[in-house]
């Protein structure tokens, strides 16, 4: 019974795997929480739960699984076995597949499969009738997911859902869609550049063996400065518009990725950089700087990373007075030449596909400004940005 | 079902709520590691050295750092003393063995009858830190190059380990553990827990202190919100200078900062920001 909280708990898109599943009714044979309903649910918490941004999603499928637990009559009706096998194709994907069989549970997992689909099939009137009537699930009336019906209806549409499932899972393999933020992390971290500065206090080895040879044996100590990151990353942000949520994204990724670099500043324009850059993200009147005051406060050994959907008209960049906004007395051509010029490090990042890039001229403008250095907002698109911005 | 050894439970001076007891003992029957999570100062790290008197455990501490590298949980070779004791001609140069250092994985594999085991802020370390124990946690075992030995552990240690959040941890080392995140208190339960220190502490004045407490963690825009340690440390030090109930009553009354309010609010900015609301909304209560 407990199999259909994990399913429920998959289905609701809490990453829970049969290890996890193991675990919690291996606590349970130890006897952690015997006969007490709070402490079976703190127990399944600390087991199958390993993200606090989860636990809300687990109370509320917990919730409704136990609410069912105890509205369960006693069910018997024969379910015919391809659904289950379908069934197991949806939720499990081969290498966990395999793994249920090396642990000898498939069987057995199969048949607690089956009973719940008696039980929900014998709680729904007409038995056979249930499958697909309409498309609402027969599972709904007790909190199951949706995905749950698929089973029951006819081939082609439960395949469909496989296909796209597993279609996806495959291209994040692939590295070319947006990924979770620690693996872009690990891209970011590329951007890390050591260089030995201060106080000598690390043992150099090979100087060592070199001046203890020379010593004829006798051991002369090296020392060498540690080694410490230098990166300075100047951060630049499109704001106002269809770019808040990328903009959001890349911003937070960055900060999450602070400790990599010695600093990070961020600020943001509209659509192309113009005289003036704002220093949050408000754009408030206040809080701006003048972009040649930017240039002259960060030096030129900071790696500048714009991030922008670079979509706009084309006078917004290649005319004096083109911004949408304001009045701007050099097109933004113009300053980003200026910006280019005084760091040699740059690159762009856009959120938008690159198979788009080549229709709208504005993109293709820009990247043509930045020298080609205009990188998609995906895992493949951050590591050649960094490898661009490390060299 | 077997038997449990030992169970952990609140003690007297450690208030544990009832999922956090069962997390503890699930890693403990289990073997898994535990991972704890939660603001700082909810008792995190204090939770360890409660887990280890109550099993009647020696607890090892291996406190994480930036710098910190996996493989010096398990051991280090000193081939720097190595070599100066080859200078010096010492006898215990022939055998590399007297050159490893153990590190506090090691230590907690090697005790017999097991050990607790806290590895403290794993988050601080690199990123890959938590991937480089993976194996080490899970089989509890490892291999020594330099040596050409293998070491296990007999009894396997009970694992806690606490992260403040600062980085992500990879999830195949989240699949291996049990997760725990502690909660802030609630008002009834940060009672027991003040009680628990101060046990001869006088009604009103805790009433009294707590409100403000609570009052202080509204004030928006904090960058450090107050949290058990410190109402801990700020109670002592109400204690100590015998403030009365009543000048807390009256600090309330008139939108005040309460007194030594600097063991709890540990920077200049939240002191103006702190001074500021007071000012302009006063105490919610």
């Amino acid at each position: 019974m407990f199999l259909d909280l994990f399913f429920d708990l998959r289905a609701a898109g809490v990453p829970v795997t049969i290890g996890e599943y193991f675990a919690l009714a291996g606590a349970m044979e130890k006897g952690v929480a015997e006969y007490d309903v709070e402490q079976f649910y703190y127990l399944a918490r600390a087991s199958l739960c390993a993200d606090e941004r989860q636990l809300d999603r687990f109370d509320r499928v917990f919730a409704a699984w136990f609410e069912r637990m105890e509205a369960i009559e006693d069910p018997f009706q024969a379910v015919p076995p391809e659904w289950l096998e379908k069934m197991a194709d949806r939720f499990f994907t081969e290498e966990e597949k395999a793994k249920i069989r090396e642990m000898g549970g498939f069987r057995e997992l199969l048949e607690t499969l089956r009973k719940r689909l008696e039980e929900q099939g014998e709680r729904h009137e007409g038995g056979s009738k249930w499958i697909g009537t309409g498309g609402t699930s027969p599972y709904g009336a007790y909190g199951y997911n949706p995905a749950g019906i698929r089973i029951g209806q006819s081939g082609s549409r439960h395949r469909r859902a496989v296909k796209v499932w597993d279609r996806r899972e495959f291209r994040d393999f692939d590295g070319d869609v947006e990924l979770g933020t620690r693996q872009m992390k690990l891209a970011l971290r590329r951007l890390r550049k050591f260089t030995r500065e201060g106080a000598a206090d690390e043992l150099d080895l090979d100087a060592t063996i070199e001046r203890t040879a020379r010593n004829a044996g006798y051991l002369d100590l090296a020392h060498r400065p540690e080694r410490k990151n230098r990166v300075r990353v100047l951060l630049l942000l499109d704001v106002g518009g269809s770019m808040d949520d990328h903009v959001g994204l890349v911003e937070q990724l960055f900060s999450a990725a602070r400790s990599e670099f010695s600093s990070l500043e961020t600020f943001y324009f509209h659509n192309c950089l113009y005289e003036r850059v704002w220093r949050t993200n408000g754009r408030r009147r206040g809080g701006m700087l003048d972009t040649y005051e930017l240039m002259r406060t960060y030096g030129p050994d900071h790696r500048v990373v714009l991030v922008g959907d670079a979509s706009m008209g084309m006078y917004e960049i290649t005319e004096p007075g083109g911004s949408v906004e304001h009045w701007n007395e050099e097109s933004g051509q113009a300053w980003m030449l200026r910006l280019l010029r005084r760091y040699e490090r740059a690159a762009w990042i856009n959120p938008v596909r690159d198979d788009f890039w080549d229709y709208t001229g504005s993109i293709d403008l820009i990247r043509r400004l930045m020298g080609g250095r205009m990188y998609p907002l995906s895992l493949s698109g951050l590591e050649a940005a960094t490898a661009e911005l490390r060299s | 079902m077997s038997a449990m050894t030992a169970r952990f439970d609140s003690t007297a001076t450690y208030v544990a709520g009832e999922d956090l007891i069962v997390a503890v003992n699930a890693a403990v029957a289990l073997e898994r590691p535990l991972l704890v999570k939660g603001e700082p100062g909810t008792g995190k790290t204090v939770l360890a050295q409660e887990v280890a008197a109550s099993l009647g455990l020696p607890l090892l501490t291996w406190h994480v750092k930036s710098t910190t590298k996996a493989q010096q949980g398990l051991y280090e070779y000193d081939a720097v003393a190595r070599l100066r004791d080859s200078q010096l001609g010492w006898e215990k140069v022939h055998d590399i063995a007297n050159y490893i250092v153990k590190g506090r994985l090691w230590e907690a594999f090697e005790n017999e009858g097991g050990a607790v085991l806290l590895i403290d802020e794993i988050d601080k370390a690199d990123l890959e830190f938590p991937n480089d124990l993976l194996l080490e946690l899970d089989r509890m075992e490892f291999f020594v190059h330099e040596t050409q030995q293998t070491v296990r552990a007999e009894k396997r240690p009970i694992v806690l380990i606490t992260s403040n959040n600062e980085k992500e941890l990879p999830d195949a080392f989240l699949r291996r553990c049990f997760f725990h995140y502690i909660q802030f208190p609630d008002g009834a339960t940060m009672a027991a827990i003040v009680r628990a220190h101060f046990p001869d502490l006088h009604k009103d004045l805790l009433n009294e202190a707590l409100g403000l407490f609570f009052g202080l963690r509204d004030v928006p825009g904090l960058k450090k919100r107050p949290s058990t340690s410190e109402l801990l440390d700020w109670m002592r030090l109400l204690v100590i200078e015998h403030v009365e109930p009543e000048r807390l009553r009256e600090t309330a009354a008139e939108s005040q900062v309460p007194p030594y309010v600097g063991s709890m609010v540990k920077n200049e900015q939240d002191m103006e920001r702190l001074a500021q609301w007071l000012g302009s909304r006063g105490w919610s209560r």
